[in-house]
């Protein structure tokens, strides 16, 4: 066997699957979902919430640790944040399967560039090629396998934390302070638009995070805050000038018990 | 009707490689060295952007010397296929030995059928879980691979800088002296030693490091840790 046969030349990963491996790519033949076959995504897990905003030295990421099968819990401990590279972060949410491939691929796609090119894209470059992925989602999406993302990172050349929200379509926009989606983002968005200020510490963003996934679980059923009987906690992380580095366990502890004992009263 | 002239075998072969072992003598030599911590790589290269030494996956580096274009080209070609099979498969699955092998039929190939060979040499490293486990593979022009241990060099002058790192080389050397020891290796090849020393780029593949283990070294830190008096350097 040769050790390669494709013919692409170029830098991105993604594009040499497109032109070279298309079978490779996630969700490219899609069978018509029959029409009142609707059970299926009842059948699938889906990832929940997931949240970003901004504080003084870069950007905090969370996301809670459950996935949800129709009425169903499917998981206590999945990950919906990956390190996309040293210094960004995605996170994601919808059909789970969908979420895994696309966050891999993006993953590799980092990489791959870096190395072909021998320096790592701008945030923004990054924030593009994520798109670019979503939008090759569409035609899944209409069938319901929907992946929403949130990118974030630390841009090495503004010095400053920054977010990116997508659409299914594609559509990318950037956030200034802070964005929350899954099926309980739009909890998890109120909490942050009442409670989030400019310049936030890094102890006080990561308890605004945790907060802000405390009021989703409140409400969404497919979403859990901290779990303190299992010992299971939201992954969060957080990206800075010197790179992305998780919260430990024993700090997540701390704040959560904090936050839980003004539930409790 | 034009009857080509008969030309043997033989003096096809002599020829392409005489042709491609000129066109390799022209270059600068690399010289791969295991140490302690892992494993460095150090080519003599003026250029700061066009690079002869790179990443190709976790544990896994790649150097090549010759024509610019040909060995870039391989190198790109190692890139995607290691990814694609880490894609593919997992992360453990990207072999050196596989991808060593893959290089040494691509260029083998080129070289019997193509009327120009590739003139270019290359190294393929990986660095073990522990020192025993280290792989070096030198693929030459003709596709033919070999195994190396402790050292191995490619480019014009390799024979006596070779012959200079048989009687100098020790094992478990610290990053220093392993630094040190590459850059008198280099100055070996030469026949009249320049005045200036060269700019020298190093990439080191170091053990501790988690993921990916491949590290640049920015040449004012090259410099910085030769002159640390034989202890390890501290955590890239």
């Amino acid at each position: 066997m040769s050790l390669w046969s494709g013919s692409y030349k170029g830098s991105s990963f993604f594009d040499l699957l497109r032109h070279d491996f298309p079978h490779m790519l996630p969700l490219q033949h899609l069978p018509q979902i029959p029409a009142g076959e609707p059970r299926l995504l009842e059948t699938v897990p889906f990832a929940t919430t997931i949240l970003a905003l901004r504080f003084a030295d870069g950007v905090v990421m969370a996301g809670d640790r459950q996935a949800t099968e129709g009425f169903e819990v499917s998981s206590r401990r999945i990950e919906k944040l990956y390190n996309a590279d040293s210094h960004s972060v995605v996170a994601m949410a919808g059909v789970a399967g969908p979420c895994l491939d696309m966050a891999k691929l993006f993953q590799i796609e980092m990489e791959h560039y870096e190395k072909i090119e021998g320096a790592p894209l701008a945030l923004e470059g990054k924030a593009n090629r994520l798109a670019q992925m979503v939008k090759q989602n569409l035609p899944a999406a209409f069938q319901g396998l929907v992946v929403v993302p949130i990118f974030a990172g630390y841009d090495v050349h503004a010095e400053q934390g920054r977010i990116f929200k997508y659409d299914v379509t594609g559509g990318r926009y950037e956030e200034r302070e802070f964005y929350a989606t899954g099926s309980g983002g739009k909890e998890a968005r109120s909490t942050l638009r009442k409670l989030y200020k400019d310049g936030l510490s890094r102890t006080e963003a990561i308890a605004l995070a945790l907060e802000a996934l405390v009021d989703a679980a409140d409400i969404d059923v497919g979403t859990s805050g901290p779990d303190l009987a299992r010992g299971i906690y939201p992954l969060v992380k957080i990206t800075t000038l010197d790179g992305t580095a998780d919260v430990d366990d024993e700090e997540l502890c701390a704040v959560s018990e904090r936050l839980l004992s003004v539930v409790k009263g | 009707m034009a009857v080509p002239f008969y030309v043997s075998p033989d003096q096809v072969m002599q020829d392409k490689a005489e042709y491609a072992r000129k066109g390799i003598a022209k270059g600068k030599s690399i010289v791969a060295m295991e140490y302690a911590g892992g494993l460095l790589l150090m080519a003599e290269n003026p250029s700061v952007s066009l690079n002869k030494i790179s990443e190709i996956y976790d544990r896994i580096a790649f150097a090549g010397v010759g024509k610019y274009s040909e060995f870039e080209n391989l190198r790109k070609i190692g890139i995607r296929y290691a990814d694609m099979t880490g894609y593919a498969s997992s992360r453990r699955d990207v072999t050196t030995k596989s991808l060593a092998k893959g290089y040494s039929d691509l260029i083998g190939t080129v070289f019997t059928r193509d009327p120009k060979p590739l003139e270019v040499e290359i190294l393929v490293v990986e660095v073990g879980e522990a020192p025993a486990t280290n792989q070096m593979y030198h693929v030459s022009f003709d596709g033919s691979i070999s195994d190396r241990q402790q050292f191995a060099v490619i480019g014009g002058h390799s024979d006596r800088i070779v012959a200079y790192l048989q009687d100098h080389y020790a094992a478990n050397l610290s990053l220093s002296e392993a630094l040190r020891l590459s850059q008198r290796g280099v100055v070996a090849g030469y026949e009249q030693p320049p005045e200036e020393a060269s700019v020298l780029e190093v990439g080191i593949l170091y053990r501790e490091r988690v993921g990916r283990k491949f590290y640049r070294m920015p040449p004012t830190d090259v410099a910085e840790a030769m002159a640390v008096a034989g202890d390890e350097v501290e955590a890239l």
